[in-house]
């Protein structure tokens, strides 16, 4: 199908797009790398009547970083942040997520920001921003504002943005010493929406005990599942396969909430979110003792 | 008509000049205002991959750009690679190992391999299945598209 008509306007800085976004409101969508927005218009799911286009913004695509964070412009195509050695270097956990987001010619165009305002509870990035603890730059005609990621992500394709609202700047703080990471999904095909999939941190103590777990899940509710109950299992705790098994019931039985559909039961999921569960907070540990970088 | 946009961009190394409505797919601008019906649209959401063209060099979606955000860019289709008296290696390779039956998807596969084969002369199986990974063929079964890949390397290689 074709999309609706619509105004279009192709902004040169961040305060003219503010300004069209103040403008327009509820009539107005903001156009980023449109590997989202696009098909829903294409289906008539969505039909503004005004388009404002960021993709004339040099400004919004920078990467940058000191040792407090690294910043990532909302229109950071997925294909920068995967080639930027900062990004690697600094936040190992983004750059190993961008692989899995959808195929290609998808990341040659989508961006960081696109993917984070549409909120879909199957977008990798939506879980490891959130397992981050990243914050979200947001500006309007009346000023700024910054909103860790826990309070960012509301519901089922929805934040705290308002309509006049521009995604700016996305800020990644580092990982305390001593952390380990992980992002394991199951997929049909390694590119798409994953079934299932979980982003486990875990932070050690100068002896080896957990000082800090986060476990977030995509594709188990309506948006980023975190799973606190688990983590606090670990708290503490030295890491052993058994803890690790049950933080993994914890986690998979009593913490997500996943639906089903074509592709999997509910009860399958469940299953899935398990045993990479384990997997996941297994890899972590690993690096979080300074281990194998790769598996 | 009220709301047209002045859309000026080279395809093909060739610069055109149009009035857009801004909703317009690139995918459409190509096939209907400039007659370009190689790039070939299958489903118009991004999952196909039939409708790939270059954009600056590197494969996108068609179907997910409005023509108006191609201006000042430069566009390659699958006319751009060769003609039929002077195919590209890549297009012969697809000839001749039978990487092709009704063609549907071809254009597709062109356009991503192109810049992708240039960055990997030497392509192991397993990266190309996952180069072609975001392209449907309904047709092949995928296995003579890999041979292709692997002929086109080394035609490629051998200049
Ligand atoms: C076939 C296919 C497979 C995919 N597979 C995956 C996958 O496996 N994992 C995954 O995570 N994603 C996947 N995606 C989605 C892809 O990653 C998109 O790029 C991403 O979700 C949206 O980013 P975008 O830049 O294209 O945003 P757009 O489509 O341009 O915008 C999406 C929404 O966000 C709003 N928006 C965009 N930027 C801003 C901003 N700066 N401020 C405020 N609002 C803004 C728009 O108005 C729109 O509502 C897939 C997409 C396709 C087509
Ligand atoms: S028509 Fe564009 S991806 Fe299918
Ligand atoms: S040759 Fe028919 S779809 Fe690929």
């Amino acid at each position: 199908m074709k999309p609706a008509p619509f105004k279009y306007y192709a902004p040169r800085s961040v305060p003219e797009a503010l300004s069209l976004l103040h403008e327009h409101g509820y009539d107005a969508k903001v156009l980023a790398g449109g590997q989202s927005l696009v098909p829903m218009m294409n289906f008539r799911l969505v039909q503004p009547a005004v388009v404002v286009d960021i993709n004339n913004i040099p400004e919004l695509a920078t990467i940058q970083g000191d040792n407090k964070s690294l910043r990532l412009g909302a229109m950071v195509r997925h294909a920068a942040a995967e080639k930027d050695s900062l990004v690697k270097e600094s936040a190992p956990l983004v750059h190993e997520s961008m692989p899995r987001i959808a195929t290609m010619q998808i990341r040659n165009r989508g961006t960081i920001g696109g993917s984070l305002s549409h909120a879909d509870p199957s977008a990798e990035l939506v879980v490891v921003t959130t397992a981050l603890k990243a914050n979200f730059r947001i500006q309007n005609q009346s000023g700024e504002r910054v909103v860790p990621a826990s309070e960012f992500f509301v519901g089922l394709l929805m934040t705290a943005m308002e309509p006049e609202d521009l995604l700016v700047e996305i800020e990644i703080p580092p990982l305390p010493p001593r952390s380990g990471w992980s992002l394991k999904e199951v997929a049909r095909r390694p590119h798409d929406f994953a079934l299932v999939g979980v982003a486990a941190v875990l932070t050690l103590d100068r002896k080896d005990r957990c000082e800090d777990a986060r476990l977030v899940y995509l594709s188990a509710g309506d948006g980023p599942i975190s799973a606190p109950e688990a983590a606090a299992l670990l708290q503490g705790e030295k890491i052993t396969p058994d803890l690790i098994a049950a933080a993994a019931d914890k986690a998979a039985v009593d913490e997500i909430d996943p639906g089903s559909d074509i592709h999997a039961t509910a009860e399958f999921r469940r299953h899935l979110a398990n045993v990479l569960t384990r997997r996941a907070l297994e890899e972590a540990h690993q690096r979080a003792l300074g281990g194998k970088e790769e598996i | 008509m009220e709301n047209q946009f002045d859309l000026s961009l080279t395809v093909n190394g060739v610069s055109y000049q149009r009035e857009v409505d801004p909703r317009r797919l690139l995918s459409d601008f190509l096939r209907h205002d400039l007659g370009l019906t190689g790039t070939h649209v299958g489903c118009e959401h991004g999952v196909c991959g039939a409708c790939t063209v270059l954009l600056d060099g590197a494969p996108v979606r068609s179907c997910l750009i409005f023509a108006p955000q191609a201006h000042e860019h430069e566009i390659t289709t699958v006319e751009g690679l060769g003609t039929i008296d002077d195919m590209h290696p890549l297009q012969e390779a697809f000839r001749e190992a039978h990487a092709l039956q009704c063609g549907f998807c071809t254009p597709g596969f062109l356009t991503t391999l192109l810049p992708w084969l240039e960055e990997h002369p030497q392509p192991s199986e397993e990266e190309i299945r996952e180069a072609i990974s975001g392209n449907l063929c309904r047709c092949t079964g995928y296995q003579h598209i890999i041979d292709a890949v692997k002929l086109a390397a080394e035609k490629m290689a051998a200049g």
